[in-house]
């Protein structure tokens, strides 16, 4: 999604990566590309500038410039400030304690609330939820068939009442919720401009109506400058407490999303990635951010293994590994230096590339509990020369550990397969050992 | 009302945002310096115009202000004006509606990615082209969206023309090739092709819109005479890209861009015209089904810089 974005950026690290050290002149000329980089991605004007003063402001200072890779600091500061920019958080729907939740949708014409709404009855469905589609929208002609033909296709109830306005809908639509036992409620509002002060008006009155606890306002990704404009409007007259940004597949860089934030300071709560219901995603800031970047977060990796990597330690390792010795016990090592930097999936995600890969979000710690239990209840020798591990010895590994016979054979097999990657890895780009954590397209 | 007059209404909100930002910006400089070209610059983004177009608009400008010998900053605004009209496509003859046309059916296809008002802009289209007295038939070859079809029923209602439709999930290709043949049976003069709305990005959809094309020319090897891209005045700098892939995929004769009636200044059309040259040939200004107006450069760019709007209808 922000792939050309991140091209552009990547582009001008490069170049930055190759001085020795930043200059004032050389800061301010990476800056102005940047800013040229957010507005072609229609970051709004005034967003674009206070981020990069902010970025000028931290750059400039003795931090960058008294240090020891000075690009490496720079990429970091624009890295906090985007993640800043978008939230630094990422905030989930509010449910009520007393259901139904009434979540309300809003936005412009074409925003795509219709579909966003069926989206999210299908997404809270997945979570346990029984929700209800309310077709509000009384404007745009068929706007009721589509949210029912969407209703039907994911099995949920679609409440529709063509022979009243909006808000009648609205009141009608609560009740009904309650006697057919639905906890959530979910109100597709017709597409409004923010200057319509009739339909501004309309679903002002349907919020105070129907008392909203979730009130989501969609934005078209591709939106222009002119974002920021609509976001205030509609966040004026409804405070809405969220922000879905769709049709975020297509090549928008989608710097609405950055604008929008930062002005109306609501968090961007969902993304919306493509045309069959299923296709809707929560939204993480962070993660926003190295994509954007375009490398994950080697800043923050960088730094993690520069505190927890014991040198020596690491220099050990690269030894062993050089002469394929890796055993047991430095692998418990290993997982340790790697628990002392953060919970895994956080890990993985800072390393170029791997956020990319399927699943590698789905990893987590509790892998690693299972593994150190089965390496402590091994014998220093097991440790140390894992062939000798036979079939009574993982039986007995297996009982100590509490696990099973199964999981044992797969440790063995995992370490055994480890063991051919790193010496693989040795071979290839990774120049030196994990322990080293040298990143491919590193600043040094 | 003349056309002058609703597209200048339209475009009211456009113009008090880039006027009145403009009109400060003069108003608050007593010379011409860099700072107010840098203002202008940024006024001109601020419009969706865009970050090339718009240095390009500034340096041209700065040249001229020094070849000129100008010092009133008042005049630069004037400069201004020509300099971005002088990137707009070149005006259009007469009206589309009522040119008698070489052959029929002239087929229009209606292209563009989703919610960018295809539906609506159709609808238009068909009342305008049926009141100057032309037998229009809508080809309902969005087959995808939930209730595609019944959007554009209650639209050919509206505009009292006719439509073909088949179920949903059927061939768009075949609802095209039918409408067509239908057309030249029925001596229909106009037939409006209906697409679903996709985004530029994926291949296989784009592939869809080739198939369409191909087999409309099955029927009739002009057709279609007209390919139409809608375009949402509101969307940023992607409306470049979707320009490029639309064009790639179907051969765009003309743009349309929709929904003027807000705060979006449309201005990404000069970043549009600077890279293709594919003739504007609509804004839509309004729900209504005679918001639908044709594009006139000059008429745009005089609405877009206008010093007044209360004293000028």
């Amino acid at each position: 999604m922000f792939e050309e974005l991140t091209e552009k950026l990547e582009g001008i690290f490069k170049k930055l990566r190759g001085q020795g050290r930043i200059t004032e002149a050389n800061v301010s000329e990476t800056l102005r590309e940047v800013r040229r980089v957010l507005l072609e991605a229609d970051v709004n004007f005034r967003v674009a500038k206070s981020f990069i003063d902010k970025v000028q402001e931290r750059s400039l200072g003795t931090e960058v410039l008294t240090s020891v890779t000075p690009g490496q600091l720079m990429i970091k500061i624009i890295y906090d400030e985007l993640v800043r920019l978008m939230g630094s958080d990422r905030t989930d729907i509010t449910f009520s304690n007393l259901p139904p939740t009434v979540i309300l949708i809003a936005g412009l014409q074409g925003s795509g609330k219709t579909t966003f709404s069926a989206k999210l009855a299908n997404y809270l469905r997945h979570k346990g939820h029984h929700p209800l589609l309310v077709a509000a929208d009384v404007q745009r002609p068929a706007a009721i068939d589509q949210l029912i033909q969407l209703g039907g296709q994911i099995g949920i109830p679609v409440y529709a009442d063509r022979a009243h306005d909006a808000i009648q809908i609205a009141d009608d639509s609560i009740d009904h919720a309650r006697k057919n036992v639905r906890d959530v409620v979910i109100i597709d509002t017709a597409g409004r401009l923010h200057v319509d002060e009739e339909m501004m008006l309309e679903v002002e009155t349907v919020k105070a109506h129907t008392k909203p606890h979730e009130i989501l306002f969609v934005v078209d990704s591709m939106t222009g400058q002119d974002a920021v404009n609509s976001a205030r409007a509609f966040h004026d007259r409804l405070d809405f407490d969220g922000v879905v940004l769709t049709k975020l597949d297509g090549d928008a860089r989608g710097g609405a999303a950055l604008s929008i934030r930062s002005v109306v300071e609501k968090p961007i709560k969902f993304v919306s990635v493509g045309e069959k219901l299923e296709q809707l995603e929560p939204f993480y800031p962070d993660r926003m951010a190295s994509r954007i970047l375009g490398m994950g977060d080697i800043v923050t990796l960088v730094e993690k293994v520069q505190e927890t990597v014991d040198e020596k330690k690491a220099e050990k390792l690269e030894e062993k590994l050089r002469k394929a010795e890796f055993t047991f016990e430095d692998f418990l090592d290993q997982l340790q230096e790697i628990k002392k930097m953060g919970p895994l999936s956080q890990v993985l995600g800072m390393i170029p590339g791997v956020n990319r890969l399927a699943g590698a979000k789905d990893i987590d710690d509790r892998a690693f509990v299972k593994v150190e239990a089965m390496i402590h209840s091994m014998t220093a020798e097991e440790q140390r020369k894992p062939h000798l591990i036979n079939g009574s010895r993982r039986r007995r590994i297996a009982l100590g550990s509490g696990t099973k016979v199964q999981d044992v054979n797969k440790l063995l097999k995992q370490f055994e397969e480890m063991k051919r990657m790193m010496k693989s890895l040795r071979r290839g780009k990774f120049g030196r050992s994990p322990g080293g954590m040298r990143i491919p397209g590193q600043f040094n | 009302m003349g056309l002058f007059d609703r597209l200048k209404k339209g475009l009211s909100k456009t113009r008090e945002a880039v006027v009145g930002r403009l009109g400060k910006i003069v108003g608050l400089h007593t010379a011409i310096d860099d700072s107010l070209f840098d203002e202008m610059e940024e006024a001109l983004i601020a419009a969706d115009v865009g970050v090339a177009p718009s240095s390009r608009i500034i340096s041209n400008l700065r040249a001229r202000v020094r070849r000129d010998g100008l010092t009133d900053p008042a005049g630069v605004l004037a400069l201004l004006k020509e300099e971005v009209a002088a990137l707009l496509p070149a005006d259009q003859d007469g009206d589309p509606f009522h040119a008698s046309l070489a052959e029929t059916p002239h087929v229009i296809m209606v292209v563009g990615v989703n919610g960018v008002g295809k539906t609506t802009t159709i609808g238009k289209l068909a009342y305008q082209y049926r009141e100057a007295g032309k037998r229009v038939l809508i080809a309902a070859a969005d087959t995808f969206r939930a209730a595609a079809n019944e959007q554009l029923e209650i639209w050919t209602k509206r505009a009292g023309v006719e439509i073909l439709r088949q179920s949903p999930g059927a061939d768009p290709g075949a609802v095209a090739f039918d409408a067509v043949k239908h057309a030249q049976a029925a001596s229909l003069d106009v037939v409006i092709v209906d697409t679903a709305g996709r985004l530029h990005t994926k291949s296989n959809l784009m592939e869809e819109l080739k198939k369409i094309r191909r087999v409309i020319a099955k029927v009739m090897p002009t057709a279609p005479q007209e390919v139409l891209l809608v375009l949402d005045g509101t969307t940023g700098q992607n409306a470049i890209q979707q320009a490029r892939q639309f064009n790639a995929a179907a051969g765009v004769t003309g743009i349309v861009l929709t929904k003027l009636d807000g705060t979006a200044k449309g201005g990404v059309l000069i970043g549009v015209a600077s890279v293709f040259s594919i003739p504007v040939r609509y804004i839509g200004v309004g729900e209504a089904v005679e918001d639908l107006q044709p594009f006139n450069p000059h008429a745009f760019v005089d609405a877009l810089f206008a010093q007044d709007e209360r004293n000028t209808n």
